[in-house]
């Protein structure tokens, strides 16, 4: 009995880390962006072209930076839990169209509702680079000075939204 | 089915031909990018470098580095541009520090168990093996035996 008791001790201890390995998500790699300074862009809007969406512009306020395309499935499953969170108006969200076409993204809008008080367009890509994007949907929470605090990458839920973004929200308006 | 088999790789051919398709019109700027790429990871196909992946986002990341390699900027120039962005998991290499100690030291560390457990193991083993002297009596006897095999066969 006792000679197997070593190559069963080893056997739970690698089974223990598989098991751990299992619940981790290899797509969600830790962004060195958080804690740093927005990265700076000025993205034309969508409904304007004109006018362009800047993080200068909100500086002083604490908001959320979504990167979202009508091309992106992961944006249909979130998209109800953004409406849910702009209606509650505990901050708002900013979004960022991600390499989309502009017609599209307006009808995905019109189709299912805008949660945005104001669309920035990323025709290229470019921004989304600067803020480590690499699939949508992405979403940054931005603190009073400007600073990334959190990112949810991946679809947010209503529990990271109950449980993260609004707490944190509450503690960086009362910084 | 061979012929089948031989078909396909004949038609699939050019397929591949397709990923191979010069990145700039620079042949130096081409192999820089070349060189840094492979050392690159995809963020979206994970087991891929830069340069085998036709993901978009490879797509667009290629573009930076080229347009960084226009710019006359070094190596490790674009490698921190990228790094300050995605963090060292696009690194095929990750820099040793304390967060990737587990990743350099591991395996080394589980060589070094294994090996001390061998040694271990043998050394124990050697001890269980205890010497029995041969008596005269029983050295005759099996000289004995030998021989009355011998003559048998």
């Amino acid at each position: 009995m006792n000679r197997f008791l070593l190559p069963l001790s080893i056997f739970v201890v690698v089974v223990g880390f598989l098991g751990i390995g299992l619940t981790l998500n290899p797509r969600e790699i830790p962004s060195p962006l958080v804690g740093k300074a927005v990265p700076d862009f000025s993205q034309p809007q969508l409904y304007d072209r004109e006018k362009v969406l800047s993080p200068a512009d909100l500086k002083g306020k604490v908001w959320l930076l979504n990167f979202w395309a009508s091309w992106c499935n992961g944006c249909k499953t979130e998209h109800p839990v953004l409406m849910e969170l702009a209606k509650s108006g505990e901050v708002p969200i900013y979004g960022m169209d991600y390499k989309d076409q502009q017609d599209e993204a307006m009808t995905w809008l019109r189709r299912w509702g805008n949660p945005y008080p104001i669309v920035g367009v990323d025709e290229a890509g470019r921004v989304g680079i600067n803020f480590g994007v690499y699939g949508v949907p992405e979403t940054y929470v931005i603190d009073k000075q400007g600073v990334i605090r959190y990112k949810q990458i991946g679809p947010l839920t209503p529990d990271t939204v109950a449980k993260k973004i609004i707490p944190l929200v509450k503690q960086l308006e009362s910084e | 089915m061979n012929w089948v088999m031989l078909i396909i790789l004949c038609v699939s051919g050019p397929a591949w031909a397709g990923e191979a398709r010069p990145l700039t019109d620079d042949p130096v700027a081409e192999a820089r990018l070349k060189h840094l790429a492979v050392e690159l990871r995809c963020l979206v196909c994970q087991n891929q470098t830069l340069a085998d992946s036709s993901a978009p986002l490879a797509e667009d990341l290629r573009r930076e580095v080229r347009e960084m390699i226009a710019k006359n900027m070094s190596d490790q120039e674009i490698i921190e541009f990228l790094v300050s962005r995605y963090g060292d998991f696009v690194l095929y290499r990750p820099p040793l520090k304390a967060t990737t100690t587990l990743l350099w030291v591991g395996p080394f560390a589980l060589m070094a168990i294994g090996a001390t457990a061998l040694v271990i193991t043998l050394r124990r083993r050697s001890r269980t093996v205890v010497e029995v002297s041969v008596t005269d009596e029983e050295h005759r006897r099996v000289e004995q035996l030998l021989a009355e095999g011998e003559k048998r066969s």
